[in-house]
């Protein structure tokens, strides 16, 4: 069991968990083989880190769960979306259920920090009546309530990314979903970010993060995934293998 | 305002040069499918009004009785492709060619024209196989001497038609593709150049109808911009025409409209062909 009482990925189906990936293989036609017989669960409320080094597969696992790519077998569950029955108009469904954020930001550049938060309500179809309080109270939760009217290239890079957590934020997603947050930032902003993210993680949220910061993870007490050549090698929620006995 | 027309009318706000550049291509795209049309349309007049002058002249024989003739004349103006039908007496006919011959006038003795009925048609009624139709049904009268319609010049005149209307379609379907295919390209870059913000509608939840919706009033309205704009070309150029090289007829309210509304929907057609295709791209 991980710290947060996560099942292993063959254990029962607990009606708490957020990810599941069972037996997910897949492969790019020009690149080849990604990510071979990955399974693991994430329950609600959970913090995993998703570590690895470059080309190992993290950001596919993170694309296979907002359904940018689809595995080639096995299957990927979202809540209740499972990739084996998830049709195309599903795609929008289950990415309002996630909060996505990238190591770039992904900020339109020529909105305000208040602009790009209310732009993700808004593709939700939310009154425009009841953004301003909502957008006010998250813009205080990620500490730039003074930014409101900013534009992305006036912030620091920690900034943008407060932005783009806000962002990802305001639809009250199950899991956020981070990918290299902190890449492009600073020491101070990389403990900030991770400090916000942990902050998040603990009103109920789950975070999934991958990074390639072991400084970072080992720091932490959280779990983590380590992907290496596009295998789940390490889970520091499951009990290491046992070793065999000596003859 | 709805979220989709406030973010078009954003897209013009934002990248004006651009929303200019589209505008002006697609301007250009329908003028020079207008500047056709105006030839196609004027070649069509031109045609339509030789056609005007397609006529049957049916000669009567000399001593036909009055009643005779009458009865005849009323015949032919029930044949459902007769337009008019007139009685001219060998008097009239005499009159009328000593008016049309002019200088010639006095080698015209009187009784030498006969008698004749002078037919025209309804207009869709002046093919060959038509007027042969009426001329065959007129020389069933007894005295009915002789019919001339000018069956070389009716015949010629349908063959230019019918080159023209061939000509016409090839030509038109030809511009008219042109015209999509380059207004396609101009919104596909306007696509191109809101890939990032497609890409984080996206991510963010949006639905494909959701993202779709803006680029396609977007292309609607420079859709309708372009056919606004060539038109007021079209009307210019015929204007210029009209001044320094002769007058040329222009689009009646009817096609201007729909030119128009022909710029709205290539440039809805080709918003829906370039954000699909990227749509199903990313």
């Amino acid at each position: 069991m991980s710290p947060g009482g996560v099942p292993g990925p063959t254990g029962t189906h607990s009606a708490a968990t957020v990810i599941r990936f069972t037996r997910v293989r897949k492969e790019f036609a020009r690149t080849g083989l990604a990510l071979k017989d990955v399974s693991f669960a994430v329950n609600k409320g959970e913090f995993v880190f998703l570590t690895g080094p470059s080309g190992a597969g993290k950001s596919t696992i993170l694309k296979l769960i907002f359904a940018e790519e689809r595995p080639t077998s096995g299957e990927v569950k979202i809540a209740t979306l499972s990739s084996a029955t998830m049709r195309h108009r599903d795609i929008a469904k289950l990415r309002r259920k996630l909060g996505i954020v990238f190591q770039d930001f992904r900020l339109l550049e020529d909105r305000t920090v208040e602009q790009n938060i209310a732009f993700a309500l808004e593709v939700t179809g939310a009154p425009r009546a009841s953004m301003g309080g909502r957008i006010g109270r998250l813009l205080t939760q990620v500490g730039l309530a003074s930014k409101a009217q900013a534009l992305p290239r006036e912030l620091s890079g920690g900034e943008q990314q407060r932005v783009a957590i806000a962002r990802a934020l305001v639809n009250d997603p199950l899991v956020l979903l981070a990918d290299e947050p902190t890449g492009n930032l600073d020491e101070r902003a990389t403990r900030g970010i991770f400090q916000l993210l942990r902050e998040i993680n603990a009103t109920g949220t789950a975070v999934m993060m991958a990074t390639h910061d072991l400084d970072l993870v080992k720091r932490s007490d959280c779990r983590t995934l380590e992907i290496n050549h596009g295998q789940l090698v390490l889970d520091s929620a499951e009990p290491a293998p046992a070793t065999p006995p000596v003859a | 305002m709805t979220l989709a027309w406030r973010e078009a009318l954003l897209a013009f706000r934002r990248s004006p040069m651009l929303s200019a550049l589209s505008v002006t291509t697609i301007a250009f795209s329908l003028f020079a499918f207008g500047l056709f049309g105006l030839v196609a349309l004027n070649i069509r007049e031109a045609l339509t009004r030789l056609e005007d002058r397609v006529e049957i002249r049916a000669f009567v024989a000399d001593r036909t009785p009055a009643e005779a003739a009458a009865t005849a004349l009323g015949d032919v103006q029930a044949f459902p492709e007769v337009a008019t039908a007139v009685l001219i007496t060998p008097t009239q006919a005499l009159e009328r060619a000593r008016r049309e011959l002019g200088e010639f006038s006095d080698v015209f003795d009187a009784g030498i024209l006969p008698a004749s009925i002078d037919i025209t048609l309804k207009p869709g009624f002046r093919d060959p196989a038509s007027v042969r139709s009426v001329a065959a049904r007129l020389r069933t009268y007894d005295f009915i001497e002789d019919v001339r319609y000018g069956e070389e010049w009716v015949e010629k005149l349908q063959e230019i038609r019918n080159v023209a209307t061939l000509a016409g379609t090839g030509l038109g379907l030809t511009f008219a593709i042109v015209a999509v295919i380059i207004i396609g390209s101009t919104i596909r870059m306007a696509v191109l150049a809101r890939a990032r913000e497609i890409a984080i509608m996206r991510v963010v939840g949006a639905t494909d109808g959701f993202v779709r919706a803006p680029f396609l009033i977007e292309g609607a309205l420079k859709g309708t911009l372009g056919g606004l704009l060539a038109l007021v070309m079209t009307w210019t150029a015929s204007e210029m025409i009209g001044r320094y090289v002769f007058a040329a007829e222009f689009f009646d309210v009817r096609l201007a409209v729909v030119g128009i509304f022909a710029g709205t929907v290539i440039g809805l057609a080709g918003s829906a062909f370039s954000v699909g295709r990227h749509l199903k791209a990313v």
